[in-house]
């Protein structure tokens, strides 16, 4: 009997010895995309945060959607204090009732003084969320293996000008929008043709095209590898990620940005979000412009505030200029598509449907 | 003279405190019964409650979806008395809805918002969920009748007799949607079941797939398991109990830690590519994509689910005697005949029980596929974890859950009935 | 035959000489050092057939042979090929060319030094180091919470698991099949199915229901508890069920007679002899548990992170061989635990005086 008591006796105690993490008395769980993008937010915002607070600050990844929030709130166990989502997340989860609202007075003023309904960029304010920065997906290729590069969304779709494997990020979103303007719909048009049928099938038959060369991504970190193994030629992209895998690690990697589908970030906080206030303090320490401006230095994303914009400057660690890098910029503008939160919040389910149907045959 | 002991004809046997034996044996028969299944009690109480129930719980959430009465209660008693024949419910019931919205809009209950309405209503009718939020902002404003044309002037898309038909379907508690959605069918316009567009038909088809990857799977491991096993059964104690290592070793090794090993393997720069390149068999071009596609998944799965065959094929074939074998031969059969009357008749016990296992346990694998799986070495299972995990559309994922778990329940019956459960085994 | 009669049969010839026409084919050094050794296997292994077995008898046998080996190192090869690949100093799951060449440069301890660091808050500072790592590190908390929660799990399964066993064992045990088919069934329903009514039932159904869980049981790590216990409970069951198979229940009834009541019966009489095959059925429910994911997946907070939910996610979005050194200590812990295992089904089969295998 000694051997059961002792095994059982050791058992109990290792146990206890490794048994759950204590909780801090100010603490805030921030999630966020992961990689360089979260790297840049912790340089802006957690980092002055902490020092200004004495906050301790979790910070968590995750790849985007609302089903953990809504996991989490119907649960009525909310561990996320505040979450970057996009802006048709933002709006779905707030009509379901998922999200603290926010009152936008009470948001810092802009540097310059303007209030903040003001300050920020119209459209990026709403009754759940607050915009911080503006992100496009774009896509990328390795200038050290294509001399000539392509130069138009038209030439990630031709095979034959350059062969080679691509990344799409694996679902419908921005994946049709690119497919109709590289079949000739001018970006002013494509969400007009897509509420069509014969628009959504147009765009099928275009991704039909190149569907057995493709290489699926998920995770915002994934397409950068995915070019620098060579694993593709061409890949979409969020645009920070590429311009951070070529300003902080030297990549030779070439941004493509016509066509580019650009969309806001917004923070939102989980009704019931056991650290709401800290949250909401979080919230609007981070969008004030100054640290808006700190983010531009560390990743090539816009902020959502008029007075961040003149004091955007060069990347932290390199002689790059960051202006001409945001997706704001008027040379990046030309052919460009804001996201639809609207057709997407209609529509994701059945096209996610049609789109992982397509994929399965 | 009869012996006095004996019993005689007519007259009870009696215990000792003059019951009769008859009825004191069955009384002890039973405390013995009740004894041995109170043992079993509190385990079958905790799976109840631990497992039985959660899987209730999903089976009931699988057709029972409260959402449109939730959001909506007052409408989904009015309307339940309009017979749907006519193209719009009467002008009472118009007015109940725009009542109830603007409450919902008003409240923000969890689980009780326009929005979660709007989402229910988006499986049936897809493109409809703005219809009802860009509307709930606004009704409140409508004051007074008449509320039907105050509606229609919001949006004209009220103006849709299919709309309130299924307004009134999707108010009811108790539905057969997701079922017909897990099925690729769905309610029409006029109410009747048709099949989904070909364009949007995906459960079926992977469902077969499923099976079919599953069935080659299980067909692959018996192939690979059969003459190892025989090898593990003919050879000396100590040595097979050696070998037998390399086969419970994998057994016993982390399915996570396999899938990574294999992604080593498999992969475009993965140790068999290199093999093959280094050897001249493939170019350095052209490298054989091997993961992230069905061949990954069989692979990976046939490697994983191996020793579920191979152990009860060989605890079989341990028990037939080798001189069966040689008896045939003696008698003049050729090895071939030998083998397939003599010895293949014994094993099939053995068959049964692996090919049935592997079978049940491939059939609702996630892990694996959704590692290596690629696009077309999906399962099943991924499409329900996806529904729960990434949609939210926990009705439909319960759907695919309840149909999956009538196919390998059914299995598992006959497993019973072939095998006997008593029968599994471990190392 | 002893080896050196083996290298002086025909065969051997056969062998070498194919293995010289591979290398000709190939031209490859390592290649037919592999072709050698998967076909020199069989060769040696093979035991001499009686001297009237025809040609065709012994070639077939040879193939037999060889069949047999190439299944042996397909299982077994993926495993101990990324014990080497753990240590690469790139930054992938391939060998490099310095790796083949045997090159110590290219051989680092990078990746086992990442699962301490990996998540810390401050790897470099020398205060405080172990607290942070302890507390931070994701790995490091992911073992603790694997081990943790398999080790709870495993008591309650292995408690549970013995006493319905015992009850199962019993000649007078009524339903046995339909309880047993009870008891089983958490190994044969898929894993999502079992992790999607937990995750409804837990989180939702149960609020309000349990005292001192107001929000239920999603999130917790009684919830998870629960839900590994469950799936370690067939475990159990088989192992101790199929220990009692080979009791001797007339060892109870001398107990009883020699007046022992039921407790002493069990812990000096029973308990001994099936202690073995607890023990295993309890191993057994450890490695489900410490393997399990998906339930992991479906009702775990982030913090509560286990080993295989990081390796699920690593090797889903950044594939690193961290996973691949998490691995081979996991490899160590399968064979210590396999060997425990063995050994026990020995002592059992010896205690109950059956012949050892």
């Amino acid at each position: 009997m000694k051997l059961t008591k002792l095994l059982a006796g050791t058992a109990i105690s290792l146990a206890i010895g490794l048994g759950a993490v204590s909780a801090n008395a100010k603490e805030l769980t921030v999630v966020s995309w992961g990689g360089a993008y979260t790297k840049s937010q912790v340089e802006a915002y957690h980092k002055p945060f902490i020092a200004k607070t004495g906050a301790k600050i979790n910070s968590e990844d995750y790849n985007g959607g609302i089903a953990e929030i809504k996991a989490q709130v119907e649960a009525g166990n909310v561990t996320w204090d505040i979450v970057d989502v996009e802006l048709s997340d933002a709006i779905r989860a707030c009509d379901e009732g998922l999200l603290e609202t926010i009152d936008h007075s009470t948001l810092p003023a802009g540097a310059d003084g303007t209030p903040a309904t003001e300050d920020f960029i119209e459209g990026t304010l709403y009754d759940c969320a607050v915009a911080n920065i503006v992100w496009s997906t774009i896509f990328a290729y390795d200038s050290s293996k294509i001399a000539d590069g392509p130069k138009t969304m038209a030439d990630f779709f031709d095979l034959e000008k350059f062969p080679g494997k691509r990344g799409l990020r694996k679902g419908p979103k921005v994946n049709l929008e690119f497919a109709l303007i590289a079949d000739g719909v001018p970006a002013a048009d494509v969400y007009k043709v897509l509420e069509t049928d014969e628009g959504v099938d147009r765009a099928f038959k275009k991704l039909d095209s190149i569907k057995d060369s493709v290489v699926w991504w998920e995770a915002g970190a994934q397409p950068p590898q995915l070019l620098a193994d060579g694993e593709v030629a061409l890949t979409t992209a969020y645009n920070g990620r590429i311009f951070n895998a070529v300003a902080g690690e030297g990549k030779p990697f070439e941004i493509v940005w016509d066509g580019q589908v650009w969309d806001l970030d917004l923070w939102v906080i989980p009704k019931g979000a056991k650290n709401k206030e800290t949250a909401l303090e979080f919230l609007k320490f981070s969008t004030a412009t100054e640290q808006l401006a700190k983010q531009a230095s560390w990743i090539s994303y816009g902020p959502a505030r008029k007075s961040s914009a003149p004091m955007v400057g060069k990347y932290h660690n390199a002689d790059i200029d960051m202006g001409p890098q945001m997706p704001t910029a008027p040379n990046n503008l030309t052919n460009a598509v804001q996201n639809n939160f609207e057709f997407w919040a209609d529509n994701s389910d059945q096209l996610t449907e049609r789109f992982n149907a397509w994929l399965a045959n | 003279m009869t012996d006095a002991t004996a019993p005689q004809s007519g007259e009870m046997l009696v215990a000792y405190d003059g019951t009769p034996l008859k009825q004191q044996l069955a009384k002890t028969t039973r405390r013995l019964r009740f004894n041995a299944f109170m043992l079993t009690l509190p385990l079958v109480a905790f799976l109840m409650v631990a497992f039985v129930l959660p899987i209730g719980d999903m089976l009931v959430r699988s057709f029972y979806n409260p959402t449109g009465s939730a959001v909506v209660p007052n409408f989904a008693e009015v309307i339940k008395d309009w017979d749907g024949e006519s193209d719009f419910p009467p002008e009472e019931v118009f007015k109940v809805f725009v009542e109830d919205l603007a409450l919902a809009r008003k409240n923000r209950e969890v689980g009780k918002t326009v929005g979660n309405l709007a989402t229910r209503v988006n499986y049936e009718i897809p493109g409809s969920r703005s219809l009802f939020t860009k509307t709930a902002r606004r009704v409140g404003k409508i004051e007074e009748g008449p509320y039907k044309e105050a509606l229609f002037e919001i949006d004209k898309k009220w103006d849709n007799p299919a709309l309130w038909k299924t307004l009134k379907r999707v108010t009811q508690d108790y539905t057969i949607s997701f079922y017909l959605a897990a099925t690729d069918r769905k309610f029409d316009d006029n109410g009747s079941i048709v099949q989904a567009d070909e364009l949007y038909r995906i459960y079926l088809p992977i469902l077969w797939k499923t099976i079919w990857l599953s069935g080659l799977i299980t067909f692959l491991c018996f192939i690979i398991a059969y003459p190892v096993s025989y090898l593990l059964s003919t050879l000396p104690m100590r040595t097979s109990n050696l070998l037998m290592i390399l086969v419970l070793l994998p057994f016993w090794t982390s399915l996570l830690v396999r899938t990574s090993a294999w992604i080593a393997m498999l992969q475009k720069e993965g140790i068999i590519n290199n093999i093959l390149v280094y050897l001249g068999f493939i170019g350095d071009e052209h490298r054989i994509q091997m993961i992230y596609n069905a061949t990954g998944t069989v692979i990976s799965m046939v490697h994983i689910l191996l020793p579920f065959m191979i152990l009860p094929l060989y605890s079989v074939m341990k028990t037939i005697p080798p001189s069966y074998m040689r008896a045939a031969k003696s008698m003049g059969a050729s090895n071939f005949l030998a083998f397939r009357r003599v010895y293949f008749p014994q094993t099939i016990p053995g068959i049964a029980a692996g090919t049935l296992l592997v079978f049940i346990l491939a059939i609702g694998y996630y892990i694996t596929p959704a590692l290596v799986g690629g696009n077309d070495g999906l399962l099943i299972s991924n499409l329900i974890a996806n529904h729960i995990q990434k949609t939210l559309n926990w009705s439909l994922g319960a759907a695919l859950g309840a149909i999956l778990l009538a196919v390998v329940l059914a299995m598992y019956w006959i497993y019973n009935k072939l095998v006997g459960v008593d029968n599994l085994k471990f190392g | 035959m002893t080896i050196t009669e083996k290298i002086k049969a025909p065969g051997f010839a056969a062998l070498v000489i194919a293995t010289l026409i591979f290398a000709a084919f190939t031209q490859s050094g390592a290649g037919t050092v592999g072709f050698f050794i998967i076909f020199g296997i069989p060769y040696f292994a093979m035991n001499p057939l009686p001297a009237y077995a025809s040609t065709g008898e012994k070639i077939g046998k040879y193939a037999f042979l060889a069949v047999c080996t190439v299944i042996f190192i397909f299982l077994i090869l993926p495993i101990l090929v990324i014990i080497p690949l753990s240590f690469n100093a790139e930054p992938y799951f391939s060998f490099t060319e310095g790796m083949m060449a045997l090159d110590p440069d290219a051989y680092s301890f990078r990746w086992y030094a990442d699962i301490f660091l990996f998540g810390m808050a401050a790897p470099d500072a020398t205060e405080g180091w172990w607290t942070d790592m302890w507390n931070n590190a994701t790995w490091i908390r992911a073992f603790r919470n694997s081990f943790f929660l398999a080790i709870v799990s495993t008591l309650l399964a292995t408690c549970l698991g013995t006493l319905a066993a015992l009850g199962l064992s019993r000649p007078e045990m009524p339903y046995r099949t339909l309880i047993t088919s009870l008891l089983i069934s958490p190994m044969i329903v898929p894993l999502v199915i079992t992790a999607t009514g937990m995750f409804f039932f837990y989180g939702g159904t149960l609020k309000g229901v349990i005292p001192f869980y107001p929000d239920g049981l999603a999130k917790t790590y009684l919830g998870l508890v629960l839900a590994h216990a469950t799936l370690g409970v067939p475990f159990v069951i088989i192992t101790v069920t199929a220990t009692l198979s080979g009791f001797d229940r007339s060892l109870i009834r001398a107990s009883q007679g020699l007046g022992a009541n039921n407790t002493t019966t069990f812990f000096k009489v029973i308990m001994p002899l099936i202690l073995p095959g607890m023990i295993s059925g309890a191993l057994f429910a450890f490695i489900t548990s410490l393997d399990e994911v998906v339930a992991v997946i479906f009702m775990a907070d982030v913090d509560q992170r286990t080993i295989p939910r990081q390796m699920f996610s690593g090797l889903r979005e950044q594939i690193s061989p961290t996973i691949l050194a998490v691995a081979t200590i996991l490899v160590l812990m399968s064979i210590a635990l396999l060997t425990t295992v063995e050994l026990l089904r020995r002592r059992s089969e010896r205690l109950r005086g059956m012949s050892p295998g």
